[in-house]
C-alpha cells in the first residue's frame, strides 16, 4: 500500500490555509501534528450528541459517552499490540506518563544509589523526573553516550548497566531523528533485572508499534503528535507492574471505596486516572488511531523514509557543506526529523525567514539541552516530516533556505 | 504583513556582523550577570566595569540570534561612558519602545489615544523598533538589556 499524499493533505483542513500570502508548508509535526477532519468531527460529535460524564450516570447518553471513551482505550491497545486494554492508562501527555512511572513505580521501587540509565538523546521529559528523584532520594542518573553521527554508543553497555534498575530511553530522537536499538536495550535491561521504559513520543506516530516486539515494560506517548488532540497521552505498562503500583493522583474515579479512615484504590487503569478524564480527547485519540490504521502505519513509514531520503539528497545537493543536518544519514536508522544549521545563521533568524514563506519549523533547543551541548550548538532549526508532507514541501524549504543564505550573506 | 527589512535593518546586521565590545572583564572588580532565553537557548553574559557612578566599560559574551546580539552590541555603545542613572534612563526608554503597541508604529504622528509616546533620542537603537512587529522576537531584543540591569543591581547588593 502506498500513500496518496494529495488525498491525505485534503484530509487536514488546516493545510488548506495560507500564511503571509503563501500556502502553508507545515514542517513542525515533531512539535505537534495537524488534525484530520475525522478527528475533529469525532470530538464535535461527542459534544453535540453524547456529552456526559463517564463511569457515573446510569442514563443513556452517559453510557454512550463511557462506551465511546473506553472504545478509544481498546483502539489504543490494538494500535500498539497490547493484549490487555487495562494496560492502557490515559494521561495528559507523554510527559505526565513518564512522571507517572517516576512517581508511582519509582517511589515504590527506587532507593538511594539505584541507577536510572538514560541516553543523551532524551527530551527533558525523560530527564527531569529522574533528576527530581535524584534530589528527593539520591538515585543516580547515568547517561548513555553518543557516537559521532548522533546515535547511541553502546560499546560499554555492560559497564553502564551496573546497578541499573530502570533503562529509560527514547525510541526516536526529537532532535537528530536517530532510532536507537531499543529492543537490544530492553533485553539488556532485563538481563540485569532492570526494567525498560521507552519514550515513544516520536516513534508511535510514525512507525508500526508492537510493545511485545519493543520488549519494553513501559511505553509513553502523546496524542497530539499522532493526529490526535492535545491534552491526551498514554502510558502503557505491563499489567503486573501496573497492578503493583500505588496510585499517583488521588480523587474521584481512582477509588473503589472511601471511608473516614482511608480509601481503597480502583483497579488499573482507572487507579491512575483521578478525576473526570478528558473524554473528548480520548475519543479524539481513538479517531486518530482509526485514521492512521486506515492508511496503514507501514505505508506511512515507507513514505517518510522515502521523503527523508529525498530531503537529505536534494538539500545536500543544493547546499553542500553550508547546510549541516544532524543525525544519521542512513534513512533506515532515522525518522523524518531534520535538525539544520545553515552556515552561521542563528536558528531564530533562519526560522524567521522561513516563516515569511509560510514555512513552519521549530527553532531552538527542542527541550533536549544535554544533547544540544553534546552536539556543540545552542539551537537548530528543525523541520519534521509526516504523512501529509511531500516533495513540494521539501522543495519550498530548500527555496526559502536559499533566500535566507542570500539575506544573511556574510 | 511586515517584511524582513522591517526587522533586519542594515544597522542591526552591521552590529551582528561586527559586534562591538565583545569579550570578558575580570570579575571582580567588574560586575557580571548571566541571562537566558529559555525559548531558544540563547545565553548572554554581560560584564560591567564601574568607576564610581560612571560605566567605564561593558563587555558581552555568549551566543544568540542577530536581534539579541546586535541589540546587546548597540547597548554597549549607548551606555559606556554614561552614569548609571543615565544608562537606566536609556534602558527605560528602550524597554518602553519594545512594549509599544503595534498600531503606534505605523504612523509617524504622535499617538492620539493616550498610549505611550515613541521615545526618541535612542540613536541607532531606534533601528530595533521594528522588532515590536514580531512579538516573539522582543525577548531577543531585551535579553542583553535585562541582563545588564541585573549586573547593575549587583552593585547595590
Amino acid at each position: 500500500m502506498t500513500l496518496d499524499v494529495t488525498a491525505v493533505k485534503a484530509d487536514f483542513p488546516l493545510l488548506g490555509r495560507e500564511v503571509h500570502g503563501c500556502p502553508i508548508v507545515y514542517l513542525d509535526s515533531g512539535a505537534t501534528s495537524q488534525k484530520p477532519q475525522t478527528v475533529l468531527d469525532a470530538m464535535n460529535r461527542y459534544y453535540e450528541t453524547i456529552n456526559a460524564n463517564v463511569h457515573r450516570g446510569a442514563y443513556h447518553i452517559a453510557e454512550l459517552a463511557t462506551n465511546a471513551s473506553e472504545d478509544a482505550r481498546r483502539s489504543i491497545a490494538r494500535f500498539i499490540g497490547a493484549t490487555d486494554e487495562h494496560e492502557v492508562v490515559f494521561t495528559k501527555n507523554a510527559t505526565e506518563a513518564i512522571n507517572l512511572v517516576a512517581h508511582a513505580w519509582g517511589r515504590a521501587n527506587l532507593a538511594e544509589g539505584d541507577v536510572v540509565l538514560v541516553s543523551l538523546l532524551e527530551h527533558h521529559a525523560n530527564i527531569v523526573p529522574w533528576h527530581q528523584l535524584a534530589e528527593e532520594r539520591g538515585i543516580v542518573v547515568r547517561w548513555i553516550p553518543l557516537t559521532d553521527d548522533g546515535c547511541l554508543d553502546l560499546d560499554d553497555l555492560d559497564h553502564l548497566l551496573e546497578g541499573v534498575k530502570l533503562v529509560a530511553v527514547t525510541a526516536v530522537s526529537n532532535v537528530t531523528g536517530a532510532i536507537p536499538p531499543v529492543r537490544r536495550l530492553a533485553d539488556a535491561a532485563h538481563a540485569v533485572g532492570a526494567l525498560c521504559l521507552i519514550d515513544g513520543s516520536q516513534y508511535v506516530p510514525h512507525l508500526a508499534t508492537d510493545v511485545a516486539d519493543l520488549g519494553c515494560d513501559f511505553l509513553a506517548f502523546t496524542g497530539h503528535k499522532m493526529c490526535g488532540p492535545t491534552g491526551i497521552g498514554v502510558l502503557w505498562g505491563r499489567r503486573e507492574l501496573l497492578d503493583a503500583m500505588p496510585p499517583f493522583l488521588g480523587g474521584g474515579e481512582m477509588i473503589l471505596d472511601v471511608r473516614q479512615d482511608g480509601f481503597t484504590p480502583n483497579e488499573v487503569p482507572w487507579r491512575f486516572e483521578a478525576g473526570t478524564p478528558p473524554i473528548a480527547e480520548m475519543i479524539g485519540i481513538g479517531a486518530a488511531v482509526d485514521y492512521l490504521e486506515g492508511l496503514g502505519m507501514d505505508a506511512i513509514r515507507k513514505h517518510e523514509v522515502s521523503l527523508t531520503d529525498y530531503a537529505l539528497r536534494t538539500l545536500g545537493d543544493r547546499f553542500g557543506d553550508d547546510l549541516l543536518i544532524h543525525g544519521p544519514t542512513d534513512t533506515a536508522r532515522r525518522g523524518g526529523i531534520l535538525s539544520m544549521c545553515l552556515r552561521e545563521i542563528h536558528a531564530h533568524d533562519l526560522s524567521q525567514v522561513l516563516d515569511q514563506h509560510g514555512i513552519c519549523v521549530r527553532a531552538g533547543h527542542h527541550c533536549a539541552k544535554p544533547l544540544m551541548r553534546e552536539l556543540g550548538v545552542t539551537s537548530t532549526s528543525r523541520a519534521s516530516l509526516y504523512l501529509y508532507n511531500d516533495e513540494s514541501d521539501v522543495d519550498a524549504l530548500g527555496d526559502a533556505l536559499e533566500e535566507a543564505a542570500r539575506f544573511f550573506d556574510f | 504583513m511586515p517584511g524582513l527589512e522591517d526587522l533586519y535593518r542594515e544597522v542591526i546586521l552591521d552590529h551582528y556582523r561586527n559586534p562591538r565590545n565583545r569579550g570578558e572583564l575580570e570579575v571582580p572588580p567588574a560586575l557580571l550577570a548571566e541571562g537566558f532565553n529559555p525559548l531558544c537557548g540563547d545565553e548572554v553574559k554581560v560584564y560591567v566595569q564601574l568607576d564610581g557612578d560612571t560605566i567605564t566599560d561593558v563587555r558581552i559574551s555568549g551566543q544568540g540570534c542577530s536581534i539579541s546580539q546586535s541589540s546587546a552590541s548597540m547597548m554597549t555603545t549607548a551606555v559606556i561612558g554614561r552614569t548609571v542613572d543615565e544608562a537606566r534612563d536609556t534602558l527605560r526608554s528602550f524597554k518602553q519602545m519594545m512594549s509599544i503597541h503595534e498600531h503606534g508604529l505605523d504612523s509617524h504622528e504622535p499617538p492620539q489615544d493616550g498610549s505611550p509616546e515613541v521615545p526618541s533620542g535612542l540613536g541607532d537603537l531606534e533601528a530595533l523598533r521594528g522588532v515590536v512587529k514580531f512579538p516573539v522576537r522582543i525577548k531577543c531584543a531585551t535579553l542583553g538589556w535585562n541582563t545588564f540591569d541585573q549586573a547593575l543591581a549587583e552593585a547595590h547588593s
